[in-house]
């Protein structure tokens, strides 16, 4: 006689340590193999669009630095490039290139972040996330240096930087550039090659490219599975189109592919900035915009490849001091509607680790 | 660079196919009647020469008389963009057809304006609340939503 078998609900979360912040999935299992997946987010709301109807245009910069808080460059760089092509304001040289450094800096912190909570996901407990944060406190040595704070960096004005970078900034950066790519090394004999990590990652969470594509994935999971869309090369902004990186793509689309995808992207981002190093021009560091911006009426679109995806803001201007409207495309929310495809078929082990790998951040998710 | 399809060019493509849906249309920006939305952007996924294969964003404006919705639409293959909005007149049993069928993206994007702006999506699989929790009153991104009603 046959077992009577029947499918087991379970709520993982909010309050899990692999959910990266407060986030909930109701998963429904056959034994072990999952059934159905709903993702349950809003934990983290905080209404940051309709606060930015309340705020200067200034203001709203220092509201998308807690968006995604592991890359405030990114988010600010994407919203006060939207604020920029709304008002016609240009940036001066020596503030473009500037910013593209800060944002490849940044997207080296998040990928790192992302690298070391997703081989602590695995199971390789704090090891691998540790090295990973000596790194990433050197970056942040560096944006200290720049404007004071270490995570919310408010950086990026209308037109420009806050502030040029101090003297003893680029030696500094000189010297992450000398050892950087000898401890991303580090990592791949520890990580890459490694057989547990093979095992659990190699064909588990597959994401084809029609379905990323279908699902509106943007960033290193679009990558991973093979499509090749980076904004930086597909709509370049600031100074991308003056530099030489080649945009690294997975073939299957499994965890393993982005896992890869990120530590090439991290020796692109390097490539990058030694660049825009050489390039430097001087010069001033902001076009002179009144500090009550008032973009003429109209609406426009500002994004850029943040580390996690295409991050968009979507402004519209009355003509006022504050925007009358501020919607924010967050690549976290988004990846997400591809959990549902990577997880079904799955069993319950490989299922954190399939989540890891997205690399969400609930700040931007929950806004 | 990616480019933005002219107004113009979209609205005489929409409006051979399918008379009468275009209401009007700006440099880059083609207004279509809400309840025609879900047509224009199959076409604008399947025809040959648009391709137009991923749904970057839906944002949802409120200008008080009426609501907008605005949907930018990428095409990956030919790297350019259209941006197309609908109009929703009123405040109350506002409903657009939803493009979750066309594009899975749509889901989460939709629902979170359904939470926020209070406008339902006919034809979605999963019409509910996004961030807020249900039986929270009103929709909070709305012009005229107080958060202690006087």
């Amino acid at each position: 006689m046959p077992i009577r078998t029947e499918p087991v609900t379970l709520n993982l979360g909010p309050q899990h340590p692999s959910t990266h912040g407060v986030f909930r999935m109701r998963i429904t299992f056959d034994g072990e193999m999952i059934l159905d997946v709903e993702p349950v987010v809003g934990y983290l709301h905080r209404g940051s669009e309709k606060l930015a109807e309340e705020r200067t245009y200034v203001q709203v910069i220092t509201l998308t630095d807690r968006l995604d808080y592991v890359s405030s460059m990114s988010n600010n760089l994407a919203y006060v490039l939207a604020v920029e092509r709304l008002a016609g304001v240009t940036p001066p040289e020596r503030a473009m290139y500037i910013r593209v450094i800060v944002a490849e800096l940044q997207r080296i912190v998040s990928h790192l972040v992302a690298t070391g909570f997703f081989l602590n996901d695995l199971g390789a407990l704090a090891t691998p996330l540790m090295y990973c944060f000596r790194e990433r406190e050197k970056i942040l040595d560096l944006f200290e240096m720049l404007c004071g704070a270490r995570i919310t960096l408010s950086y990026m004005r209308v037109g420009g930087i806050f502030q040029d970078a101090p003297l003893e900034f680029w030696p500094a950066l000189r010297g992450f550039l000398g050892y950087m790519p000898g401890y991303l090394d580090e990592y791949e004999r520890l990580i890459t090659g490694n057989e547990i990590l093979l095992s659990r990652t190699k064909g588990v969470g597959i994401l084809s490219g029609e379905t990323a594509i279908n699902c509106s994935v943007s960033g290193p999971i679009l990558r991973a599975s093979g499509v090749n869309w980076d904004i930086r090369k597909a709509d370049p902004y600031d100074v991308y189109d003056r530099v030489d990186f080649d945009i690294p793509v997975g073939t299957v689309g499994d965890n393993y592919d982005r896992y890869l995808v990120r530590i090439a992207e991290m020796r692109q981002s390097l490539r990058i900035i030694e660049q825009c190093v050489q390039q430097l021009p001087d010069g001033p560091i902001k076009t002179e915009v009144p500090s009550l911006v008032r973009p003429p009426k109209g609406d426009a679109y500002g994004h850029v490849e943040a580390p996690k995806g295409e991050l968009g803001f979507y402004l519209v201007s009355d003509g006022s001091i504050s925007p009358y409207r501020l919607k924010i495309r967050s690549p976290s929310l988004i990846n997400l509607t591809a959990l549902r495809d990577m997880l079904i078929g799955c069993k319950l082990a490989d299922m954190i680790v399939t989540f890891g790998s997205i690399d969400i951040n609930m700040g931007e998710v929950d806004r | 660079m990616t480019t933005v399809l002219d107004g113009d060019l979209v609205a005489s493509q929409v409006d051979k196919l399918i008379p009468g849906i275009v209401e009007e249309w700006g440099a880059c920006d083609v207004w279509v009647k809400a309840e025609g939305i879900l047509d224009v952007c199959r076409f604008l996924k399947e025809d040959p020469a648009l391709c137009c294969d991923y749904l970057v964003s839906i944002s949802a404006v409120d200008y008080v008389e009426y609501f907008e919705l605005v949907y930018h639409i990428l095409s990956i293959k030919k790297n350019h963009i259209v941006v197309l909005k609908a109009k929703c007149w009123g405040r109350e049993d506002l409903t657009v057809p939803s493009v979750t069928s066309l594009w899975q993206g749509a889901d989460f994007q939709e629902r979170e304006i359904y939470d926020l702006m209070g406008i339902d999506f006919g034809g979605h699989p999963n019409m509910k609340r996004l961030l807020l929790w249900e039986g929270f009153p009103g929709h909070p991104q709305r012009k005229d939503w107080l958060e202690s009603p006087r």
